[in-house]
């Protein structure tokens, strides 16, 4: 190995330095296959160096937590049961949220049930919705005279007595504000001249219903009293189409409701 | 060009025989070629400077594996085994980075 001695910059003290030129020689003439001792020993070195990166290499390659130190394998477990804690913490809350909201709903969907309901009978009660089921139905016809409105009205009490509903009388829904007065142009019932035959469509128990009207000196008597003609028939379904607007109360407001605690 | 063959026969050698490594040696042998690399460069860097002498680079290879596989060893003993292993990889990787560092000079002039 001697350096080649055109050197780029002469150094009087340490090794000369080799030059590139010189430097590849060196490397070209350590490729030639030589049998020294030199060259042996490192190819027997860099044949171990190969076999253990290799064999290392597929070592890793399919490395699974076996080949971990111990310390390793304790924090790899103690991350592994943290992340479940948090995960079964995180499923019970959601559970629990869950539980919540299901209970939640039902409750709501209870009071909205019961809401809907109130509205219905509220409905019936104030006009304000359609009704039908059984009960009767009443003509007056009045062939020869008048029939007064407190005969009128005193048939509408008896319905009333009787248990009614909803009652009709013509095209008016008649409810627990509903007048009839005597103008002079007629009838009239909240607000509407009505005129004769005056038919009255009324929910409730026929039975009930027919015989409150036929008592001896009750509302029909006083009907052909006023020389008023009556026919009652009971079909098996009334129907109650009128309805009336609901008025807003302006003055009165409920009471709220006490505190039971 | 024995070393290159030596190299290249080895690799062949462990590919073909596929061995498993012995779980005592687990720990150590990544360690050892590292540290085998790094002689490997020594030992091209000493060949370049004209001062290459192949008793130097059987002692300094086996010195080299066996110191790193010791350290390792006692690391793991005192229950720094880890921290211990990056410190040996991180001394052996700037070992290695600054020989071929010297060997580019040599080679390149760059």
């Amino acid at each position: 190995m001697t350096p080649d001695h055109r050197k780029d910059a002469p150094s009087p003290h340490g090794p000369p330095t080799p030059t590139v030129a010189s430097s590849w020689r060196t490397v070209a003439r350590a490729l030639r296959p030589r049998l020294s001792r030199a060259q042996l020993t490192a190819g027997v070195l860099s044949a171990l160096l190969g076999f253990a990166l290799v064999v290392q290499v597929q070592a890793n390659r399919d490395v699974g937590l076996a080949g971990l130190r111990q310390d390793e394998l304790v924090r790899i477990l103690d991350e592994v049961t943290q992340r479940s804690d948090e995960l079964e913490r995180e499923a019970a809350d959601l559970r629990r949220e869950r539980s919540e909201l299901v209970t939640g709903s039902d409750t709501q969907r209870a009071a909205q049930e019961a809401a809907e309901e109130r509205a219905v009978v509220q409905g019936i009660l104030a006009g304000t919705l359609p009704a039908e089921g059984p009960g009767i139905e009443l003509t007056l016809t009045e062939p020869q005279g008048k029939i007064p409105a407190h005969v009128l009205y005193n048939v509408l009490e008896e319905l009333r007595n009787a248990g009614a509903e909803a009652i009709q009388l013509n095209d008016v829904r008649v409810t627990a504000s509903t007048y009839v007065i005597e103008t002079e142009d007629g009838v009239e019932v909240d607000g509407r001249v009505l005129e004769a035959p005056y038919r009255w469509r009324v929910i409730g128990d026929p039975g009930t219903l027919t015989t409150a009207l036929d008592i001896p000196g009750g509302a029909l008597a006083s009907v052909r009293n006023a020389s008023g003609r009556t026919n009652v028939t009971t079909p098996d379904l009334v129907e109650v189409e009128a309805i009336k607007e609901a008025r807003v109360p302006e003055h009165a407001t409920p009471v709220p409701p006490e505190s039971t605690d | 060009m024995i070393a290159v063959l030596g190299l290249l026969v080895g690799a062949a050698v462990g590919l073909l025989l596929e061995p498993t490594v012995p779980s005592v040696l687990q720990p150590y042998l990544p360690i050892a070629v590292v540290a085998a690399l790094d002689a490997l460069f020594g030992g091209l860097r000493a060949l370049l400077d004209g001062t290459f002498n192949d008793r130097v680079f059987l002692v300094s290879f086996l010195s080299n594996v066996v110191v790193a596989a010791l350290i390792v060893f006692l690391g793991d003993q005192l229950g720094v085994g880890t921290q211990l292993s990056t410190a040996v990889v991180v001394v052996l990787g700037i070992r290695i980075f600054s020989n071929a560092a010297a060997i580019r000079r040599h080679l390149f002039r760059a």
